[in-house]
């Protein structure tokens, strides 16, 4: 345990470890250098995954449930060779997926479960049976507050969360006396990801992106990832962004890579394009209660699968199309 | 009124009553969603329900399958991030937080990590605190929508992952936690909870049409008074089922 630096009193100290060391002098060091170039960063899943995922890296995914969430990325991730790393779990399907393939560790924990239909049985059966080496809880206002600490490039940001529960014993967040106000309030450290990846609604080939809908943690996230992989619905031409700045979430040089994936949410929904697929994603919950079952899927619809091209003719055009949602009727 | 209703809708529309037009309500997965539905198209055409990955004041025409999804913000007031939510929150602007469990205890803690006594190795791992620490720290009046039984009515949660009164009277503030905040109600299969003022511990308030007191008292893990003057609570009347059958579920995913 690090040593009591501060003069202001801690009242209270979660009991894990912090899984990602904060280092805000070495994340301005790694900015200064990130190059600001509008170059082209247009590639493939399989070479974003290639050139900046490494095994051992922190990895944070976006958004929740099965919405937005970047799917075709997390295939990719699953079929690479890297291994050994960490993650903040806020997701539920993609991680679903990197948990099954035993690429993970630790997690930073908020909710990993099927919302309307239950638990995560990939999530139970990987921590029940110790699979997954370390489990530290927080809520999710509290690691979306983490990236923004990072986002803002302070070491932590404090809160009126998790205190007074077990959820603040088992994380590695700590209370102090506020120097201010005398109040009890929690620091929330700040988390930087050595690996982001968010799908969005439209990108340019340099990676300025806009999101329709929530943005969930999308924007902070972008602002905490060292190395930030971008996948699209739709690559669109730089006057297009440009005509609309003030959609632009994140800015292109946060970005690594600009990867165009139509449906890159399937099974998952994205705002005012296409719905969720009910049936499929009915099956796979159905068929991640077992182990087996969980390994069949992964080898019919990840393992066996040569890249999203390959996903979308296994799907078929006939289902995707069915899923569009008319631009009338968008939410 | 009708005799021929499943206890899950009986529950919808009990949590649906507790939610006042005009107010605030945080509103998680299942049947919170439902409630939040029914209440608009019923007596709260002004609730502004709030889902934490960033929409404000949907018009829930169709039941939302996630807390982030295009359901949440349809025909919002504003669709923005968790960020922005978790602070409007913080700032004091959400009167209601609904919230489910696996597990809750006699001062309204709610266990929704893990079933059994060690955090390293569980019985069983749940999905985790997702919102519901923020929900149960931030909002003003937290209510708990729970299936009654022994195995979920605990005298000490397993894991407490949304604090509740925590202890006893003052343990929020003590802890940090926003004055003036805490459970409010627990809306469940057989009744609705209260908690008293001196103690923070639940009390019976009402029954649910046939059930009666012995009932509750045998599926609850702890000892729980019974308020002087019980009420019942009246069933769902033809026009909450007939709008929760035909336009809220019709697919039935919550009967």
């Amino acid at each position: 345990m690090s040593s009591n630096k501060s003069s202001v009193p801690i009242v209270a100290r979660g009991e894990a470890p912090l899984l990602q060391p904060i280092d805000i002098d070495g994340m301005r060091d790694h900015f200064r250098a990130k190059s600001k170039a509008l170059v082209d960063k247009r590639m493939t899943e399989e070479q974003a995954i290639e050139r900046f995922v490494h095994s051992g890296d922190y990895l944070g995914i976006e958004l929740y449930g099965t919405v937005r969430c970047p799917m075709s990325l997390t295939r990719a991730l699953v079929r690479s060779s890297v291994e050994g790393l960490r993650m903040a779990g806020q997701g539920v399907h993609e991680a679903d997926l990197l948990i099954a393939s035993g690429k993970f560790e630790a997690i930073d924990v908020t909710y990993i479960g099927q919302e309307v239909y239950g638990v995560s049985s990939v999530l139970r059966r990987a921590v029940e049976s110790g699979q997954i080496k370390r489990v530290v809880e927080w809520s999710n206002g509290a690691i979306s507050w983490r990236f923004k600490a990072a986002a803002m490039g302070v070491p932590f940001i404090p809160a009126r969360v998790m205190l007074g529960s077990d959820t603040f014993k088992y994380s590695a967040a700590q209370a102090i006396q506020c120097p201010f106000t005398g109040q009890t309030i929690c620091l929330l450290p700040a988390l930087f990801l050595d690996v982001g990846m968010i799908h969005v609604s439209r990108a340019d080939k340099y990676g300025n992106c806009q999101i329709d809908g929530v943005s969930g943690f999308a924007g902070e996230m972008a602002r905490a990832s060292k190395r930030l992989l971008i996948s699209a619905e739709q690559i669109v031409d730089e006057d297009q962004i440009r005509e609309r700045p003030d959609r632009t979430l994140i800015p292109y040089y946060m970005v690594d890579a600009v990867v165009e994936a139509p449906f890159g949410s399937w099974p998952g929904e994205m705002a005012g394009a296409y719905e969720r697929d009910e049936e499929h994603y009915r099956m796979f919950v159905k068929a991640t209660k077992s182990a087996e079952a969980t390994q069949d899927y992964m080898r019919q619809w990840v393992y066996g699968l040569p890249d999203h091209a390959a996903l979308l003719e296994k799907v078929g055009t006939q289902r995707l199309e069915a899923l569009r949602i008319d631009r009338g009727d968008a939410s | 009124m009708s005799t021929d209703y499943k206890p899950s809708e009986l529950l919808i529309c009990l949590a649906s009553r507790l939610m006042e037009d005009g107010s605030t309500a945080f509103i998680g997965t299942g049947v919170p969603m439902l409630a939040a539905s029914l209440a608009q198209k019923t007596h709260a055409p002004s609730l502004v329900p709030v889902f934490e990955f960033g929409g404000t004041g949907a018009q829930l025409d169709k039941l939302p399958l996630a807390v982030g999804d295009m359901r949440t913000f349809h025909r919002a007031v504003a669709a923005s991030g968790i960020c922005d939510i978790m602070e409007t929150s913080q700032r004091g602007f959400i009167e209601y937080g609904f919230l489910g469990g696996a597990q809750i205890d006699p001062y309204g803690n709610l266990n929704t990590t893990v079933i059994g006594p060690d955090h390293a190795h569980p019985k069983v791992r749940l999905p985790g605190s997702g919102g519901a620490n923020d929900v149960a720290s931030l909002c003003w009046r937290i209510i708990a929508i729970m299936r009654h039984d022994k195995h979920r009515f605990v005298e000490r949660v397993d894991f407490n992952t949304s604090p509740g009164y925590i202890d006893g009277p003052g343990a929020r503030e003590r802890a940090g936690l926003p004055r003036g905040t805490g459970p409010y109600r627990v809306v469940t299969s057989l009744g609705v909870m209260g908690y008293d003022e001196a103690t923070c511990r639940m009390k019976l308030l009402a029954l649910n049409p046939g059930v009666t007191v012995e009932q509750v008292l045998d599926n609850t893990g702890f000892d729980l008074p019974v308020a002087d003057e019980l009420q019942v609570n009246p069933p769902p009347t033809d026009h909450e089922l007939q709008l929760l059958r035909e336009q809220i579920d019709p697919d039935g995913l919550y009967r």
